[in-house]
């Protein structure tokens, strides 16, 4: 299901050319309008789907098995923190949802790494990861098991 | 220099009426090439399709035209479609430039064509300011803004068929400057001035220039679609909706700020 652009909509500002992780949406040399220069090789990611501000881009479904008259349709509010789906089904059904992209304002929660101090060379020697073990709570005693959490593993299916 | 007329003293050297019929001509070519583009991209038959299909809501004839006030208000004077705040700057920069220069020529050709007719100061000037405007705006997109420059790399001198507008539209203000720098008449700057505006309005069908007819349209066929409910298939619903707040989905952003401020356009696209 590739991806293809409304001219008259798009405003060429890159965003789609930016995200895709395909790198198959380009900028058209005649109209200076973003294109799928590859559709064979398109992810279905939606990616530049909800990166365009302008909703310039839509997915055609195969026709095999999305026939006339069916929509997907994505809008991304980055602002309010929520995706939005539509879903027209051609029998008429339609069905919306509305989900969170983020918790947070964007850009509060990036860990600082340039204010993080350089490894040691013990660090750099170790087998352990940047923010281990803290991170994977080696250093509350060693690993966790049932046993140090005080429990036990019954035989059998139980619920 | 800025008090004169250019196209005045142009008046003895070639025949008469001689640049009020280039501009009628050059009129007539943009418009011929409007409809060409119109009838040969069948823009406008999918813009009656599209407005006549069904929708949830019918839109009365009140809306319609408040619909038309705000996108000519919102839309097209300030050409609210671009969201990087530069392109939209150099964008309104040449579009007024561009108006206040062609309107100002139509009124120095046809109104004071000789020197027994001295144009008003205000015109001449506004006529320099157009033009001035046109290149500034013309020339930071051309070096600065244009995408495959910005974005991609590319050399601002590596020309495409999708430059036919923007350089032209340059091409023909910049030497606007120069021929009434070097005080009008005609020689070569000129012809060469002359060159340069053919290809602009009579290039129309190769060209975007037709954009500026294009673009209103499709935002005012946007807006409809929003008034009537179909949204072109978009989502309509919105976290500030109370309704949509005691969705189970919407849990965890109960106690989150309604503006999360930017997310991927913290950075301009040019990763690529």
């Amino acid at each position: 299901m590739p991806t293809f652009v409304y001219m008259t909509r798009c405003d060429g500002c890159g965003h789609c050319v930016d995200i895709c992780p395909s790198d198959i949406m380009h900028i058209d040399k005649t109209y200076r309008r973003a294109y799928n220069i590859e559709p064979n090789m398109c992810w279905e990611c939606y990616s530049c789907v909800k990166a365009c501000p302008q909703h310039a881009i839509d997915v055609r479904g195969y026709a095999d098995f999305a026939p006339l008259g069916h929509s997907v349709r994505v809008h991304r509010d980055e602002q309010k923190g929520t995706i939005a789906w539509r879903i027209k089904f051609r029998n008429g059904t339609e069905k919306n949802f509305l989900s969170p992209i983020t918790t947070k304002p964007w850009g509060q929660c990036i860990p600082k790494l340039a204010d993080v101090p350089a490894p040691t060379k013990e660090q750099r020697d170790s087998q352990l990861l940047f923010s281990e073990p803290k991170y994977i709570r080696l250093d509350e005693g060693d690993i966790h098991t049932l046993k140090a959490a005080g429990l036990k593993l019954r035989k059998g299916v139980s619920y | 220099m800025l008090t004169s007329n250019p196209y005045a003293a142009i008046s003895g050297s070639l025949p008469e009426g001689f640049m009020k019929w280039y501009i009628a001509l050059m009129i007539v070519s943009v418009i011929v090439g409007t409809l060409w583009d119109v009838i040969h991209k069948g823009s406008a038959k999918y813009f009656f399709a599209n407005l006549g299909k069904k929708a949830p809501r019918e839109v009365s004839g009140g809306e319609v035209v408040a619909i038309a006030i705000k996108t000519g208000l919102i839309d097209v004077a300030t050409s609210k479609e671009f969201c990087t705040q530069s392109r939209r700057f150099a964008h309104l920069l040449t579009m007024y430039g561009f108006i206040l220069y062609l309107v100002t020529t139509i009124l120095m050709v046809f109104s004071y064509p000789t020197a027994a007719t001295p144009a008003p100061d205000l015109v001449l000037t506004l006529w320099w300011v157009g033009a001035l405007m046109v290149c500034v705006g013309g020339y930071w997109f051309w070096f600065f803004i244009r995408v495959d420059v910005a974005a991609e790399g590319g050399s601002p001198f590596r020309l495409m068929k999708a430059d036919l507008f923007v350089l032209s539209l340059i091409a023909s203000n910049t030497l606007a400057l120069i021929w009434a720098l070097a005080g009008g008449g005609v020689g070569v700057i000129f012809w060469l001035y002359l060159l340069a505006h053919t290809v602009l309005f009579v290039g129309v069908p190769w060209s975007k220039f037709a954009h500026m007819f294009f673009k209103p349209a499709a935002a005012f066929e946007k807006r409809i679609s929003e008034a009537n409910g179909s949204n072109e298939n978009l989502p309509f619903e919105t976290r500030d909706d109370p309704e949509q707040q005691k969705r189970h989905s919407m849990e965890l952003l109960q106690n989150a700020p309604m503006n999360m401020g930017l997310g991927i356009k913290r950075e301009a696209p040019r990763h690529y």
